[in-house]
Formats: structure tokens, C-alpha cells, sequence
């Protein structure tokens, strides 16, 4: 036999697990900053220091540079082993690493200066959105390259998990990233209202399967049996696990729009799949806890285990936890409050966080060929994580609970009983003060695992190419006789092929009615496109992040007719380009504040916020009243929002900037008369114009005539 | 925009009915069929980490010399 003699490349991985590291502990502080700004909101110093940008910052950061950096550190370091072979192309390995550096640099560049598409979890603009693109086919092309010359025949479990993540990631991300461009730092999704809705929470709940799910099982399927070295409890049960997850997943995103202006079969779609996921994902768990029976007395003794083990109980947990949010009674309770925050809490520090840690813990000693620095450290790291994700999971369960049955609480008159919203955030205060101490308690047992981990890494020397032998690949003559899936083990193509399949078909049942079936958005002719000013306002509205704080999606609860006006319809959305409903309440929704309070009340508020509503979380936007809103673009914007079947009248480009002046002048006109001096041309009054168009397009004559009573 | 291309396609309704019966029966079929392999087999794929570690060792040793 001829036995072939190659090196594993470690140096990769090292630098991942260093950015794995340095970007976790970036993401979590800015997360710890959030939190405390949401306590006291004069901690918003400054206008791109203000919640509404560092919260893209926070979920882009734990997302795409903690857990991200963290997938490719176990991806790289796993996959050389499995197909015993070094990985395809070291340029092609340094140019993802940097290339990914480059790109979370510059989403921390962009965002807190409030460059953002307005859509969650996809908020980079489109030249960055172009770098994911390429850094990701990079990717690919590495993996597939090892792949294809490898040393063993069969793909293991991990490595089907990894194609998996690769090839349907790049789907969504593209179809989630269709925007045109109006200038380098600004574009506007190619979907509007309930498609982009629905296309987003495709993207976003899938982020959640292909990005944080399907890597870090496959990384789960490897590091575990090596951990615990015991092989995998069942690779049948493995086998069922992978395709029943990659199929279903992608089925369910709907469930995070249930009760919003989208058609009942989408909504019923999105439930019934989301139930059936608990299977594949519990038969999963199962796989991994299952792989250490007979080994519990090494749970006791092994750092890298315990975190392991918290790590799959939390995946349990939270894939538990989502098909019950996702039935529509529960969801009606959860959704918009501080519920979801304390779920996706468990699955990013209970399931992501945990298991690079016991990665990081196993890799950095073997790597380094020495023992780990201090397993009294790593116990120690142990429980402040454990500690902090319960104090941090806990106080926001009850604070999602109060919060949500306070809102919808009638008197037996039948109002409201707490109508002012703030009333409602001051009472889970204190449950805020403990989330903080949770991240704190989490954020140092990471920064002890550093000096573990540095420790560690000073006391051995590092094995930088690491020697490995095995006998090359020989064609075979004649297939063997075997099962069918080993067949297809044998065939990364292949297997790429069926899992595109897999999960491009439960995307087009989702999408391909709602953009073809003109019934799922009836029209509603009275609701007219924004003007120039408003369209501008909505721009200023994106890029303070409003929609990570305020809803604008009114459900059809007698608690949210009362509260907040006509339930939203999906015809009203018609022309937003992107989508606002948001997914979380922090402050009152605002689908229908149109006309309900003057000008002026805005003005004061935006400046002052404690003016109108003492003890609001919200910041105060002084620098709109300071800041000209930018006229330049306007005829673009015009021209894109043209090109995406918003119907402006012919050559109205031309003659928007004239409207604009008009519209700004009234609404100056008008502040003026209330004793308020603006000068037209101030960004407050674009958003002004925009906040008081919300909703008030549908609202009947009369009711309208009341408003601009009120409004002019 | 493209919407307009995918309404064109006559009784496209149909795909995802057909579709989500074939993956249905194809899972099922899957399940019993998995239930089926040989023990053999597949204790020989789940030690596939475990492969190729003496030489691993070996070769660490060589270079700490």
C-alpha cells in the first residue's frame, strides 16, 4: 500500500480561535453595553454610540465574528482530519481568514455610523454584503477542494453538516441581499412589505439553522467523540438527523410572523413544520448526550466535557423551547417581548458560546502538545458562564411574562388597565439590572478562559504543521456492496447536489406563491407611496436602528386594536422597501402613530425624550435638529424606489427636491406656531413627516379630517 | 419583478403539494430503511474520527525529537 506522507495545517486554525476569542469578547462587551443603556439611557453617549446602532453591532458581532470565526476554526482543524489530507490551498486558507477579518471590521466601521439596510441580522450594506459573497464562495471552494482530495472514502456525519451550512447559506444570502443600490453606503431591498418580510425571517430563521445549527452539530459530531474518546452513539440515528433537519428547517420561518399581516396558509405552514422540527433536533441532542453514556465519571473530571454537555442540554433546550413558541396561542404571549431575547440567549451562550469554549479548551492544549494551563480556571469559567446564562435567561423570561400579560390586562370596565406603555418597562426594571449582571458574570469567565488559554499556549510549543501519514485513495474497480447511503457518503458532490435540494424546497413553497399569488396581498387603493420628505425620514428612521426597539405591526388582539388602532393589513406595506415590522417592543409599536400627536410633540420628544415621557428607555436625538438632511440623493432614491414598481408619476425625480421643500415648510410652518424654531431643512423634519404618515393612509375620511385638525 | 416570469408558468400551484408528498415518503422510507443496516457497518463509519490515529501519534512524537 502506498502511504502517503502530508501535514496538517495549524497555524489556521490558531488564528481562527484568536478571532474566535477577540471578536467574542468585542460582541459580548458591546452586549453588556446595551443592556446597561436600556437601564439608563443617558448611557447612549453618543449618536452612533445610541442602542439602535450598537444593536446590529451586538447580533452581527456574536453572530458573524464569534460564532462565525468560531465554525471555521472547527471546521478547518476537523476537516483536514476527516478527509486526512491538508486543507486544498493555504493562499485560499489566509484569504477567508482575512478576508473575514476585513469584513467584520468593516461592519464595525459602518453600522454605529448607521450604514445599515434596516433589515435584522442582515444589516450590512451592499459592498459588504458583495465581500460575504465572494470571502463565502472562497470558503466553498477550499472545502470542496480538500474534499476532493482526500484520503478517506467516506464522508463522516461532520462533514455532510459542514456542506450542508456552506451551500445553503450562500443561497440565502443572496436572495436575502437583493437590493439596488443608491449609493455606495445606501440601497433598498428588491421586496417590499410582506414578501421582504417573509423572504427576511426565511433568511433570519435559516441564519439560525445553517449558521449557528448545522456547523457547530457538525463540529458537535467531531469533538465530542474525540472529547469523550467513545465513537457517536448512533450513526443511523445521525443519518436521519441530518436530512430530516436540513429539510425541515428551512420550512419555518414563517413562525416568526405568526398573527402579522401574512396569509393564514403561510402562517399554518410555518407552525406545522416548525412542530416537526423538534424531532430531527431532539434526535440530535439525544445523538450527543448519548455518545458520553458510560463516560459520566469523565464529565466530572473534564473541562471540555461539562461545557460540552451544557452545551447540548442547551441545544435541547432551545430546540424545545422554539416549536413551542412557534404555536400561535404561546406566540401570541411571546412575541415582541423580552421572551424571545431570553430564547435566543440560550441557544447563542448556552449552545454556540459553551461549545467553542470546550473546543477551544480540547484544541489549544493538543495544538500547543501540552496540558491544560489550570483546570481549576476552566471549572471556575465553567460556572460563571453557567451562572450567567441563568441569570441571564431567567429575569428575562419574567420579564417577557409580566411584560406581555400587563399589555394585554383590561379592567373590568373593559380598558386598558396600564395604557401608558412605560408603565410596563418600569415594572420588569429590575429584571434588566440582573440580565446585566448575567452578561458580567459571562463576560469574565471568557476572560479567564483567555489567560487560561494564553497560559496554556506559553507553556507548550506549537505545532504549527502538524505530520500525518495515510495511504492515498485508490480508484475502485467495482463498487462494493453496500447500503445506499454509503454510497452517497462516498459522493461530496452529490451530496451537495441532494442537500441543495433538500432545503431549496422548502424555501420555494414558502416564497414562490407569496411573489406569484396576487390574492396573498390584497390592495388597498388608498394607500399612496411616500413622498419625498417622508421617504427621507424613513431613510433617517433605518439608520437610527428605530426597528430594533419599536414594532410596526399591529396583531389582530382586541389588547393591540385597543392600545394602538386598526389591526395592520398587508396591503399597507405595499411599498416598504424594506419591511419595518420589527420583532421586539421595547417601546410602544408605531404602525398607527400617525396624527396621534402634533408636530411639536415629536419635536420635544426627539430632543428631549424626557420631556414627553419621563422615565422612557428611549435616547434623545438632539443632533437631528442640527444635522441638514441631504438633499443629493433624493432624485436617486426616487429613481431606484421607480425601478422597484413604486408608482411615481413619469420624470417625478425631477420635481421630488420642490415637494420635499414644500412638505418640510408646512411642517416648519407649523412648529413655528407652536413657538418651535426649525430651520426646513433639519433631518427632524424628515422624520417627522414620516412618523406622522404611519398609518394614517387607511384610516377613514372623517377620521383623517380629525387628524390634520389636529396635525396642521 | 421576476414574480412576473414564475406567473407565467402554467399550474405552478402543483409543485408544492408534489414536492412535500415526495419528501414525506421519502423520510419514511428512510427511517425503516436505516432500521435496516448492518451493526457492522456502521460502528466501521462512526470510528472514522478515530481512524489514522496511531500514525497521528507517532508523527507528533517524531517531531518533539
Amino acid at each position: 500500500m502506498n502511504v502517503e506522507k502530508f501535514s496538517y495545517d495549524n497555524k489556521i486554525v490558531k488564528y481562527f480561535a484568536v478571532a474566535t476569542v477577540l471578536w467574542g469578547m468585542v460582541g459580548m462587551l458591546v452586549g453588556i453595553i446595551i443592556a446597561i443603556q436600556l437601564i439608563d439611557p443617558a448611557y447612549n453617549a453618543a449618536s452612533y454610540l445610541s442602542f439602535g446602532r450598537l444593536r446590529p453591532l451586538h447580533t452581527n458581532a456574536v453572530i458573524f465574528a464569534f460564532v462565525g470565526n468560531g465554525m471555521f476554526m472547527g471546521v478547518y482543524y476537523s476537516l483536514q482530519r476527516l478527509m486526512k489530507a491538508r486543507m486544498f490551498s493555504d493562499t485560499l486558507s489566509w484569504l477567508h481568514f482575512w478576508g473575514w477579518q476585513l469584513i467584520i471590521v468593516l461592519a464595525a466601521l459602518t453600522l454605529p455610523f448607521g450604514i445599515s439596510s434596516g433589515k435584522e441580522y442582515a444589516e450590512l450594506e451592499w459592498p459588504i454584503d458583495i465581500m460575504i459573497a465572494l470571502v463565502w464562495v472562497i470558503f466553498t471552494v477550499n472545502m470542496f477542494g480538500t474534499i476532493f482530495k482526500r484520503r478517506e472514502r467516506h464522508l463522516y456525519v461532520a462533514v455532510w453538516f459542514y456542506i450542508a451550512t456552506v451551500i445553503t447559506v450562500a443561497v440565502l444570502h443572496i436572495v436575502n441581499s437583493l437590493a439596488i443600490p443608491v449609493s455606495l453606503f445606501k440601497s433598498y431591498s428588491v421586496f417590499a412589505g410582506v414578501q421582504d418580510a417573509l423572504v427576511q425571517w426565511w433568511y433570519g430563521h435559516n441564519a439560525v439553522a445553517f449558521f449557528l445549527t448545522t456547523p457547530f452539530l457538525g463540529l458537535m459530531y467531531y469533538f465530542i467523540p474525540k472529547a469523550a474518546n467513545r465513537p457517536v452513539y448512533s450513526y443511523r440515528l445521525s443519518i436521519i438527523h441530518f436530512w430530516a433537519l436540513i429539510f425541515i428547517y428551512i420550512w419555518a420561518g414563517p413562525h416568526h410572523l405568526l398573527y402579522n399581516a401574512l396569509p393564514d396558509w403561510a402562517q399554518s405552514l410555518g407552525v406545522v413544520f416548525s412542530v416537526m422540527l423538534i424531532a430531527p433536533s431532539w434526535g440530535g441532542m439525544i445523538n450527543g448526550l448519548l455518545t458520553l453514556r458510560g463516560a459520566w465519571d469523565k464529565v466530572r473530571e473534564s473541562p471540555v466535557l461539562k461545557f460540552m454537555v451544557v452545551a447540548i442540554t442547551a441545544y435541547g433546550m432551545a430546540t424545545f423551547e422554539g416549536p413551542m413558541l412557534s404555536l400561535k396561542n404561546v406566540n401570541a404571549i411571546a412575541h415582541f417581548t423580552d421572551w424571545i431575547v431570553a430564547h435566543v440567549h440560550v441557544g447563542g451562550l448556552g449552545w454556540n458560546g459553551m461549545l467553542t469554549f470546550g473546543i477551544l479548551y480540547w484544541l489549544v492544549p493538543k495544538m500547543y502538545n501540552t496540558n491544560l494551563y489550570s483546570k481549576k480556571l476552566a471549572g471556575f469559567h465553567f460556572w460563571a458562564a453557567t451562572l450567567g446564562i441563568i441569570f441571564y435567561a431567567v429575569p428575562m423570561y419574567w420579564a417577557g411574562f409580566t411584560q406581555s400579560l400587563m399589555w394585554k390586562e383590561f379592567t373590568a370596565e373593559g380598558v386598558l388597565r396600564y395604557p401608558n406603555f412605560l408603565e410596563t418597562v418600569i415594572q420588569i426594571m429590575p429584571m434588566y439590572k440582573l440580565r446585566v449582571l448575567g452578561g458580567i458574570l459571562y463576560f469574565i469567565g471568557a476572560g479567564v478562559m483567555i489567560y487560561n488559554l494564553v497560559k496554556t499556549a506559553k507553556a507548550g510549543s506549537f505545532v504549527s504543521q502538524e505530520g500525518a501519514e495515510a495511504p492515498a485513495l485508490t480508484k475502485l474497480v467495482k463498487e462494493p456492496k453496500g447500503h445506499w447511503h454509503r454510497w452517497i457518503e462516498r459522493r461530496p458532490a452529490q451530496l451537495m447536489f441532494w442537500s441543495l435540494i433538500a432545503i431549496l424546497i422548502g424555501g420555494l413553497v414558502e416564497l414562490v406563491p407569496m411573489m406569484t399569488v396576487k390574492s396573498n396581498v390584497p390592495v388597498i387603493s388608498s394607500v399612496k407611496p411616500y413622498t419625498p420628505l417622508e421617504l427621507h425620514g424613513r431613510d433617517i428612521y433605518l439608520r437610527e436602528g428605530c426597528y430594533t426597539c419599536h414594532s410596526q405591526m399591529i396583531r389582530p388582539f382586541r389588547s393591540e386594536t385597543e392600545r394602538y388602532g386598526e389591526y395592520s393589513k398587508a396591503g399597507e406595506f405595499v411599498y416598504d422597501h424594506p419591511f419595518q415590522w420589527g420583532s421586539k417592543r421595547n417601546g410602544p409599536d408605531l404602525a398607527r402613530v400617525g396624527g396621534k400627536y402634533p408636530n411639536s410633540w415629536h419635536y420635544n420628544h426627539m430632543i428631549d425624550v424626557e420631556t414627553m415621557s419621563p422615565g422612557s428607555l428611549m435616547p434623545s436625538y438632539p443632533f437631528l435638529a442640527e444635522d441638514n438632511l441631504d438633499l443629493s440623493t433624493t432624485a436617486d432614491k426616487i429613481r431606484v424606489m421607480k425601478k422597484l414598481g413604486v408608482p411615481y408619476s413619469e420624470g417625478y425625480e425631477s420635481k421630488a427636491v420642490d415637494d420635499l421643500k414644500a412638505q418640510a415648510k408646512a411642517i416648519a410652518d407649523d412648529l413655528e406656531s407652536t413657538g418651535i424654531k426649525v430651520d426646513q431643512g433639519k433631518e427632524i423634519i424628515a422624520l417627522i413627516a414620516y412618523l406622522q404618515k404611519l398609518g394614517v393612509d387607511i384610516r377613514s375620511d372623517q377620521e383623517k379630517k380629525l387628524t390634520q385638525n389636529v396635525n396642521r | 419583478m421576476f414574480k412576473n416570469y414564475l406567473q407565467s408558468i402554467d399550474g405552478i400551484e402543483i409543485y408544492p403539494i408534489i414536492s412535500l408528498v415526495v419528501f414525506f415518503l421519502f423520510f419514511i422510507i428512510m427511517t425503516i430503511y436505516v432500521i435496516g443496516l448492518k451493526k457492522r457497518d456502521m460502528s466501521l463509519l462512526s470510528n472514522i474520527p478515530f481512524t489514522g490515529e496511531d500514525e497521528f501519534k507517532t508523527s507528533i512524537q517524531k517531531q518533539n525529537k
